[in-house]
């Protein structure tokens, strides 16, 4: 074999530092959507990598719905301490308080699409026109059909049907005032070369992912954590188990596994072994077969 | 890891989503949750089996109709190679799809119905893999099981497909009997057809060279963005970061900058994680030049030695991708690696009919999911290589300026 040859993470990566420069160059005011969870993690690292040696050249937007893991919030702090840049936080509690989004009410009652408000007023309010996310096309059949560069009209919504086909690796990225892009530098990896990839750069990601013990309880098949915010319903308790996350959201909605990988070798190994879906735990996925589409149309990440 | 990009093309009844289905299934790449969704989904359809489709067809409006509407991505990997399906549909209407989908892969899969043999969407599928210059087809000669595994059916097909590719430009076919719906010759051997000597589809996407796809003789380095950090340290750096085209850049290179024709050497190349000696396709880098001179997005780092073409008129093959036709002497955003300019067509020469590849001269009448051999003039000079010598230097796309929308892809010919 010639010594011309990348590996498929060394050409992934590649890929997507050519998304992210793509972006720097044909926005005004890009942004990272950063929920502290492995893939905006993994965007963030690309971006560093993308404009070495100067800083990011762009924002870090988090949307908070209120509801977050304590962990999260401490590792995000860290790391825009670390990268010397802007931090933008969408709150959907403010959002909620000023009448702008309506509180979920009955089972089931989240915070998920109520992050589409907070997500389009923050993007409004910092004129942001190009939001780079962790999206990736394996996780879930809607996404599989998303542009790198995905176009968002005026009230921030997708129209799959009606997507620029994208050749090459040439990327239009024009549109109207008002209007703004999603662009997913990411893409093509698989939650795989996620955890391979942290693994080979050594990435710090929240201690949430790692196994430890918690209070949770079982529902729908999955381990929900014990918050501030669970309802207990007829027959539910609470136990205490060691669990670990396989996707962060909102604590409300995201369930853990039971697992005792406790370092990133050890979870490399539980994911290639597993063989559920890492959605799978997370109750806003599971409220319709089209669920992701239907919220992406509105605006969602 | 090796990474293989592969395009599947197939009419809408030939078992092509059945076989994506197959191949993520039996190589494990496919999810307890999502077989279940699926077994559920089919089951409340009446169907008798599990409808493997439903995998890739994501959309509510394609799981409604059953169709495929739009190119889906799809992943899997064995120990050997990660693989990346862009699944096309087959219909005549989304000839542009096909395009797209064809535009980054290495390697395109054609399915063909064993009992009808090569029809009009074979054929026009292999015709477009031919124009984008896809290295490698797998002709997959599918449902064997409905013709008895006859290996006699499956030597008709084969010898119909090699005579009408031999009008095509294309370096390596290969040709494999498969039933998607069994798993015949899918990932293991079948023992339906001992005939059949040669590797599985498995086998032979995970084993085929592409390591000579890569251009690595004309150094091509489109410049993104420039660098220039705000810190002390970094006072007088500058650094052009882009992804490199072709050919190997290494440090001291003496190299042109295109299209201002000015001349340095190469200072470094850098990475975050260091600099490195060389850089080649498709790497992501940052150069630095010995000598300060001015460089911007769409410039080009070449080596002196060997250029790429500079000029205002091209021609090119288009594919047309929009509702709306081309409007006459209309100029349109030209993109082309990473240099925008204007463009108008100037001329039809003539059209393909994709179906026959038979031109059509004197047609000027171009709609949506045609093809045209065009002339083109640009507002300034546009940076390009032949598309057969190069695949990203010598490709472009057309952008309205009235809707924004990308509604051309074409690539350069001369």
């Amino acid at each position: 074999m010639s010594k011309y040859y990348l590996t498929h993470l060394q050409e992934l990566e590649s890929e997507a530092i050519y998304v992210i420069r793509e972006v720097f160059a044909q926005f005004d005011r890009p942004a990272i959507l950063f929920s502290g969870g492995k893939d905006s993690i993994v965007v963030t690292h690309l971006a560093r990598k993308a404009f070495f040696p100067a800083k990011i050249p762009m924002p870090l937007i988090h949307i908070d719905t209120g509801h977050n893991f304590i962990e999260t919030m401490e590792f995000r702090d860290k790391l825009v301490d670390e990268l010397g840049i802007q931090l933008i936080v969408g709150s959907v509690q403010d959002a909620i308080d000023k009448g702008r989004a309506v509180e979920e009410r009955g089972i089931n009652a989240s915070r998920n699409e109520l992050q589409i408000v907070s997500l389009l007023d923050a993007i409004e309010a910092n004129k942001i026109d190009a939001a780079m996310g962790g999206a990736r096309r394996d996780e879930e059949k809607a996404r599989a059909k998303e542009r790198f560069f995905s176009h968002r009209d005026e009230f921030g919504q997708w129209d799959p049907k009606n997507q620029r086909p994208e050749l090459w690796n040439i990327f239009n990225g024009r549109k109207r005032m008002g209007e703004h892009f999603r662009v997913f530098p990411i893409s093509n990896w698989t939650e795989m070369d996620v955890w391979n990839y942290i693994l080979q750069e050594n990435l710090p990601i929240p201690s949430l992912y790692f196994a430890h013990e918690r209070e949770a309880v079982y529902r729908d098949g999955t381990w929900l954590p014990n918050s501030e915010f669970m309802v207990l319903r007829d027959g539910e308790k609470v136990e205490k188990k060691i669990m670990r996350f396989r996707t962060l959201g909102d604590i409300t909605i995201t369930g853990g596994i039971e697992s005792d990988a406790d370092t990133l070798e050890k979870i490399v190994l539980e994911v290639s072994a597993t063989r559920s879906t890492e959605r799978g735990n997370r109750s806003d996925d599971k409220r319709s077969d089209t669920s992701m589409e239907d919220r992406k149309k509105q605006g969602y990440f | 890891m090796e990474l293989l990009r592969f395009t599947t093309a197939g009419s809408v009844d030939d078992g092509k989503s059945t076989l994506i289905g197959r191949l993520l299934y039996d190589s494990k790449s496919i999810f307890e949750d999502q077989i279940e969704a699926v077994k559920k989904s089919s089951e409340r359809k009446g169907l008798q089996h599990v409808d493997l489709s439903l995998l890739t067809d994501g959309l509510r409006s394609e799981r409604e109709q059953g169709i495929t509407i739009d190119v889906a991505y799809r992943y899997f990997a064995t120990p050997k190679r990660k693989f990346i399906i862009a699944d096309t549909p087959g219909h005549i209407q989304y000839t542009r799809n096909m395009v797209t989908g064809a535009s980054t892969a290495n390697l395109a899969l054609v399915l063909v119905d064993a009992r009808h043999g090569v029809i009009e969407q074979t054929s026009r599928h292999s015709f477009i893999a031919s124009l984008l210059k896809i290295p490698h087809i797998i002709v997959c000669i599918n449902k064997m099981d409905l013709v008895d595994y006859s290996e006699d059916v499956y030597n008709k097909v084969v010898e119909q497909y090699h005579t009408f590719a031999s009008k095509l430009d294309i370096k390596d076919i290969r040709y494999i009997p498969i039933s998607a719906l069994d798993g015949d010759n899918v990932v293991n051997h079948s023992e339906n057809m001992p005939w059949y000597k040669g590797a599985s589809l498995l086998d032979t996407l995970e084993t085929l060279h592409i390591g000579s796809d890569e251009n690595h003789l004309d150094a091509r380095f489109p410049v993104q963005t420039v660098i220039r950090p705000h810190a002390d340290e970094y006072h007088d750096y500058r650094g052009y970061a882009g992804r490199v085209a072709g050919g190997i850049f290494r440090k001291d290179d003496k190299v042109t900058i295109l299209p201002s024709g000015l001349t340095s050497r190469i200072k470094s190349i850098e990475t975050f994680d260091g600099p490195i000696a060389e850089a080649f396709p498709p790497m992501s880098v940052t150069m630095t030049l010995e000598d300060d001179i001015d460089i911007s997005r769409g410039d080009m780092i070449v080596k002196n030695n060997n250029q790429p073409e500079v000029g205002q008129d091209i021609d090119v093959l288009m594919c047309w991708m929009s509702a709306k036709p081309p409007r006459q002497g209309a100029k349109y955003y030209l993109k082309s690696t990473t240099r925008e300019v204007m463009a108008i067509i100037k001329e039809v020469i003539y059209k393909i009919d994709i179906n026959t590849m038979q031109r059509l001269e004197k047609d000027e009448d171009i709609r949506m999911n045609d093809m045209a051999r065009v002339k083109m003039r640009t507002t300034r000079p546009l940076i390009f290589d032949e598309y057969r010598r190069n695949r990203i230097t010598g490709s472009l796309i057309l952008i309205d300026e009235a809707t924004n929308e990308t509604v051309a892809a074409g690539t350069i010919h001369y």
